[in-house]
């Protein structure tokens, strides 16, 4: 390290170059990744659907294939409950609840959203008969440390649970990642989501559910927080400011 | 390959390695070994970025100015994070998922700032790619001794596949809930450091 290559344009130049060429290679990376990145995700989201919907085993490999046969996204206006146009697959439910205009503010919050999107995109699950099988609907409530992203699948009566599915979370390894567990998904089918009255019932119960009891699934064991979290994101998703627009306009008239 | 060569690479495994004896880059190793996939991951990232790292600042160690050296060095390690960042994210979805927030990470990680400064910065940039495979050998050795430990106790799992049959899939384990939290890592980097100095005792530090 002589000192002549110590001038202040010398260093200036050496500087901008090493910029230029690190800053060249990590936007070549970035565009050039772009496409394979979007597909993976894609996939991702497909596949979480496809398992929501009980299809992922009969996909086997051909998730992408099975997707496009089975499934079908709608845009739905969470305040009235009516299907809207929109473009599903550019829909974000993350910029949309960060975006003032795009989003309202809970008067029961008991998700822990602080700001719900005012859209969200449904999924209709076709059996091979072309019936509607299973309705998916995401949901995102607050687990212990951050928010719990996952898909519930609905049967057509929107009332019996098929699966609840979690997608992305940052919850405690074998405490509350457990709702990854397929023992504990496999709790869901079959259990109801309203009581009598139409309101939301279904909750987790700490220390089990009873046997029969049908709106009670077992709560995890060392995951008190992230339990309740999952049910307070059911309940609201499901309850009158989330879904609940949306149920009763497809009880009283199927989809039109 | 020459001996001193192999001591540049394989050196930094036991002899000298960078979480054991120098004691760099604990941080991450806490947060990555829950899993003998995740710390086999970070493993290869942190080799790669090491390695490169060294490559390329060796290249022009003798053309960067003293004075702005560390910011250098920065910006070619910041670099190369976010490329393997992007790369695990165009090709393996699911871990980036999990790993990313610790590839990001592996900026501030100190044996890639240390190994650039304290050898690619002298020596020759053949050596210096060795030195820094070496090191992520000797930083992925340690993870994956820790993710082991992890997650066979508490998990009952290695890489994924049941060894132990958990209490709550109707098995007879029941696993350990100290060793599924980061900090654990410290008793068994603790316990692998004692170990490694009872069998080489050059490394006691002397009081």
């Amino acid at each position: 390290m002589s000192s002549n290559k110590e001038t202040v344009g010398k260093t200036l130049g050496f500087v901008f170059v090493v910029c230029l060429v690190c800053a060249a290679l990590v936007s070549v990376s970035a565009i050039g990744l772009k496409p394979l990145q979007q597909a993976n995700k894609l996939l991702d989201k497909q596949t979480k659907i496809l398992e929501a919907s009980g299809l992922l085993e009969k996909a086997g490999s051909d998730i992408v294939g099975t997707y496009t046969k089975f499934v079908e996204a709608k845009m739905i206006d969470l305040k009235t409950g009516a299907i809207i146009k929109g473009d599903t697959d550019s829909f974000d439910e993350r910029s949309d609840s960060r975006d003032a205009s795009k989003s309202t503010k809970p008067e029961n919050d008991m998700a822990g959203l602080s700001r719900r999107a005012d859209r969200a995109v449904i999924y209709l699950v076709k059996n091979d008969q072309d019936q509607l099988d299973t309705i998916v609907l995401p949901i995102v409530g607050s687990g212990l440390w951050d928010l719990m992203y996952g898909f519930v699948g609905l049967a057509p009566d929107l009332n019996t649970v098929r699966s609840v599915v979690y997608s992305d979370l940052k919850e405690t390894p074998g405490l509350g990642a457990e709702v990854l567990n397929p023992k504990w998904k496999a709790l869901w089918p079959g259990k109801k989501i309203y009581n009598d009255q139409g309101e939301p019932a279904i909750q987790l119960v700490k220390g089990g559910a009873k046997q029969g009891d049908v709106h009670g699934v077992d709560a995890l064991s060392g995951a008190t927080l992230t339990s309740n979290g999952v049910t307070s994101t059911l309940r609201f998703w499901l309850g009158s400011e989330g879904y609940g627009p949306f149920v009763a306009n497809f009880k009283n008239g199927g989809l039109d | 390959m020459s001996s001193d060569n192999k001591k540049v690479l394989f050196g930094p495994v036991v002899d000298n390695n960078p979480i054991a004896l120098q004691v760099l880059g604990v941080c991450s190793a806490l947060a990555v070994t829950s899993s003998m996939a995740n710390a086999l991951v970070m493993t290869i990232a942190v080799i790669l970025v090491t390695a490169f790292s060294n490559l390329f600042i060796s290249a022009i160690r003798n053309q960067i100015p003293s004075s702005v050296r560390i910011i250098v060095q920065m910006a070619i390690i910041a670099s190369l994070v976010i490329v393997v960042d992007q790369v695990l994210k165009a090709f393996s979805y699911q871990l980036s998922k999990e790993l990313s927030v610790f590839i990001g990470l592996i900026i501030t990680n100190c044996i890639v700032m240390g190994r650039a400064e304290a050898f690619a910065m002298k020596e020759k940039p053949g050596i210096s790619f060795l030195d820094g495979i070496g090191n992520g050998l000797g930083y992925g050795a340690v993870l994956m001794v820790v993710a082991f430990f992890r997650e066979l106790f508490g998990f009952g799992t290695v890489f994924g596949i049941e060894v132990f049959k958990l209490v709550q899939n109707d098995g007879w384990y029941q696993g350990n809930g100290l060793l599924v939290l980061p900090f654990s890592s410290f008793f068994v980097i603790g316990l692998i450091i004692w170990a490694i100095r009872q069998w080489k005792p050059e490394q006691v530090e002397e009081d």
